[in-house]
């Protein structure tokens, strides 16, 4: 086997965090070389060195013999490396058959030949077994499933000599995975080779020649198919005890319902989801990516219209049409129960739903502003007297907020964006406790922040919860689902199809309910 | 679906806009005393070009996702350099059109510099540069006049026969298959030409795909490889020269140079009011500047029929006014089919 790709010595820092560190690693031709590591492990990082859309601080990079300087994702197609991202690069304004042919067109004249450009795109298409995609059609248009195949057949028309593919699976159907199988097949017979980045176990062995693993930045260990059981495999990317890092979890007592969710239905994404979540419980949302568990966030936080179903806080049936209204759902109850029970039945004085939102540069914060304004944002109805702020309230609300997390600011006037990762996420996390909510969701909290910033996370969640709140938790990370919640309910194309506690709370039984592997009939293949 | 029936439904707006103004011009025509007359259309058609060629200069940077306030400083420093230059000897003459055209080629191109080097949004870039182009106009003419050569304002603001007598075609008798064009008015032609020699070369470029991928989402456009920073550069250099040529038309027009600022603001909310009824996106990616000159002719065509029509000329704007509303409307009715409401801001 001869080195085609080799890295010796790359890093990457981001701030303070160490995305590359010192890696060496090496692909061959003519083979599917998988990369394996948790999320935060540094695979993305490594494909968008490889792929010019990074640069690297230190360390070289060689193809072919040939010493590499990428600087601009061009250079990386020039150089025959072509990268299928995860996010989509595709111009939704524009044809298929434009996205395809987008940097180097075919032409006559000096102009782009529109009739070349189209046959160029219904072959290449052919060639991955869509013929059904219209070229003439814009990218907007199609369903997700066929922009990924688009967005396969554009890196094929680059000929590539390295193909890398990151999680470029996750939004297809089982034939069309199929049909990826067997191009990646045929680009490996013609001594492509091939870097291949997916969660999916069972994708990783049907395909890969040999497999690396990453862990925390650093590359751990490579080894040849078959010379690793999963097991092992799993043991090397996490490469510590789980159990260190979390809190312990309270013996499971009767609690009253303080979330009721029932027959959940949005568009083609959630079909029938019924969950409860007892005050003072910490329950996680699980399952592959993008089964809907973004969306039932979304839709308990007000933000879908159009949902049907059922949803109950403190027993009292809400409905939710904004994250205005969320914020304020639980308010009647807290006065009624307040009434009638002494105020022990105990949905606290704000008693709202909060959201903290996947990506916290856009939903969850204004970057440009302070972080004292941005701590304040979600309250200032409590912290204002008519119209005009309470500066003086305000104060101290952002003083208590900022000791309570322990977020280490320099001034509480400075932008937030100057923030580490882990402190901007304590921001978004501290903005919701000060509406002081009944109900928590989180999707995906701790992710890109480092690992001390998760375990103040975890502990914090678990006071919040013996405090009272209700607490719904997406995360992507299993380690942490099966560390910090009491009970996990796996997701499957917009259904729960398992609610795991106590002991049957292990990674195995998560991964089988998340690939549906416990139905006879798995819902697509 | 087929691909006939694929296009018709991706174009089905700028086609209601085609109908719409097709039906009022219809009428205009039907109530005017000389209606269906060579003149008649080539009074109109003088006086939309100037506007239809700033709003084909304005689509290029809406396209891009920005919106261009220089346009009508542009047209109006050209206006008052081709009322110096446009005299003398033909080759004088044809000189002076040329540095008219790299004049405004030119304006646009250092628009272009501060937008990419500068890495300033258009939109105050542009506010700032036009600026200094009235500057410069200003100083080209401080107060309005100059007399342009009459031969060349006669030629091109006339109908094709009058520019024939004029360049000294067909001295011995019209044949017979210019008759039936005779009458169609020469600016219209030029109108047409820009769009076919400029516009569909553009939009079949690499430079002219780029420019509707920045607009569409810049990042993927980054990503899938352009060269960004090219195609802005270059298309806001073709803007400067769209606009230069709606600049070197009105100097023709009125014989003179006049450097014209409430005009020259007027123009440059007209284009893009002309953009936007003409179905071109504010957000960028999708639109034409055909779209545009239809939108140009709507906008126009409202004016036309106050004239004919006995109605308070005061009550135009607010006319201009609802029509633009309402094209911006249609544009509106794609956000009540969106169910998650995060993606009304994205």
């Amino acid at each position: 086997m001869e080195q085609f790709l080799v890295l010796a010595g790359v890093s990457k820092r981001y701030g303070g965090v160490r995305a590359l560190d010192n890696v060496d690693f090496a692909c061959n031709r003519a083979e599917v070389h998988a990369v394996l590591g948790e999320n935060g492990a540094g695979k993305s990082t490594l494909i968008k060195t490889i792929a010019g859309v990074v640069q690297p601080d230190a360390g070289t990079m060689t193809l072919d013999g040939k010493k590499l300087s990428l600087r601009t994702p061009q250079a990386a197609n020039d150089a025959g490396i072509v990268c299928i991202f995860q996010e989509l690069s595709l111009l939704p304004d524009l044809s298929v058959a434009d996205n395809i042919s987008i940097a180097r067109p075919p032409r006559r004249f000096g102009l782009i030949d529109l009739r070349a450009q189209r046959r160029r795109a219904e072959e290449l298409l052919a060639g991955i077994g869509c013929e059904d995609v219209n070229p003439m059609m814009r990218v907007r248009d199609l369903p997700l499933s066929r922009r990924q195949m688009v967005e396969i057949a554009k890196a094929l028309g680059k000929d590539p000599r390295l193909l890398i593919l990151d999680e470029a699976t996750s939004a297809l159907t089982g034939a069309d995975v199929e049909r990826v199988y067997a191009m990646l097949a045929r680009l490996k017979a013609s001594g492509v080779a091939v870097l291949y980045i997916s969660h999916r176990m069972h994708e990783i062995e049907a395909l890969a020649d040999r497999l690396s693993v990453f862990r925390n930045g650093r590359h751990i260990e490579t080894f040849g198919r078959g010379e690793r059981s999963p097991d092992q495999i799993v043991q090397l990317m996490i490469g510590r005890e789980i159990s260190a890092q979390f809190p312990p979890k309270p013996p499971r007592a009767e609690a009253p319902p303080m979330l009721e969710i029932k027959g959940l239905s949005w568009e083609d994404r959630l079909h029938g989801v019924s969950l409860t979540i007892g005050r003072g419980e910490i329950v996680g949302l699980g399952g592959l990516d993008g089964q809907g568990q973004k969306e039932l966030l979304l839709a308990l936080f007000g933000v879908l219209k159009q949902v049907s179903g059922e949803i109950r806080i403190g027993g009292r049936r809400k409905t939710i049409g904004s994250p205005a209204d969320a914020m304020t759902a639980g308010r009647q109850t807290g006065g009624a129960s307040g009434g009638a029970n002494g105020g022990q039945a105990g949905v606290r004085s704000g008693g709202g739903i909060a959201l903290v939102p996947e990506d916290r540069k856009t939903e969850g914060l204004m970057l440009p502003m302070s972080i004292a304004e941005n701590l304040v944002i979600a309250s200032l109805g409590a912290l204002s007297n008519g119209p005009f702020m309470n500066t003086g309230r305000e104060r101290v609300a952002v003083a208590d907020a900022i000791s309570r997390l322990q977020i280490k600011v320099g001034r509480d006037s400075d932008a937030v964006h100057t923030l580490s990762g882990g402190n901007q996420q304590k921001v978004v996390i501290a903005k919701w406790l000060m509406t002081e909510p009944a109900v928590i969701l989180l999707n995906d909290p701790t992710r890109g922040i480092d690992v001390g910033t998760k375990q103040e996370i975890y502990r914090l969640l678990r006071e919040l919860a013996d405090q009272g709140a209700a607490i719904l938790f997406y995360s992507t990370d299993y380690d942490e689902l099966i560390g910090s919640c009491d009970r996990v309910a796996i997701l499957y194309d917009g259904r729960i199809v398992r609610e795991l506690e106590g002991c049957a709370l292990t990674e195995q039984a998560i991964i089988a309910a998340s690939l549906n592997l416990t139905r006879t009939e798995p819902a697509h293949v | 679906m087929s691909d006939l029936g694929l296009r018709l439904r991706q174009n089905a707006y700028l086609l209601s806009v085609i109908v719409l103004f097709g039906l009022v011009y219809l009428l205009y025509h039907l109530a005017h005393p000389k209606g269906f007359s060579s003149a008649v259309l080539v009074q109109n058609s003088n006086e939309v070009f100037s506007l239809a060629m700033l709003a084909m200069a304005q689509t290029i940077p809406v396209l891009m996702g920005g919106l261009d306030l220089s346009v009508g400083a542009v047209m109006t420093l050209v206006d008052c350099l081709a009322s110096h230059l446009l005299v003398g000897t033909t080759t004088q003459i044809a000189l002076g059109v040329l540095a008219c055209l790299v004049t405004g080629a030119l304006a646009g191109l250092v628009n272009g510099c501060v937008v990419v080097y500068g890495r300033i949004q258009p939109i105050i870039a542009t506010l700032a540069t036009g600026a200094v182009y009235i500057g410069l106009a200003l100083f080209l003419r401080p107060t309005p006049g100059g007399k342009l050569d009459e031969d060349i304002n006669w030629a091109m603001t006339n109908a094709l026969d009058d520019f024939a007598g004029t360049v000294g075609l067909f001295s011995d008798g019209l044949p017979a298959w210019f008759r039936p064009i005779a009458g169609v008015p020469t600016s219209l032609v030029l109108l047409v030409l820009v769009a076919t020699a400029i516009w569909v070369p553009f939009r079949r470029s690499v430079t002219g795909r780029a420019v509707y991928a920045i607009g569409s989402s810049e990042q993927a456009a980054y990503m899938s490889g352009l060269d960004i920073k090219r195609a802005k550069l270059t298309a806001f250099t073709l803007a400067g020269l769209l606009a230069g040529i709606g600049g070197l038309f009105l100097a023709i027009q009125t014989s003179s140079g006049n450097a014209d600022i409430p005009q020259a603001g007027g123009y440059t909310l007209s284009s893009i009011a002309s953009v936007v009824i003409g179905g071109t996106s504010l957000l960028g990616g999708s639109g034409s500047a055909i779209g545009s000159i239809f939108g140009t002719a709507v906008l126009k065509v409202i004016s036309f029929n106050f004239r004919i029509f006995d109605i308070a000329p005061l009550l135009q704007p607010m006319f201009e006014g609802l029509v633009l509303l309402s094209a911006i409307s249609l544009g509106a009715l794609r956000m009540l089919r969106v169910k998650n409401q995060l993606e009304l801001f994205r």
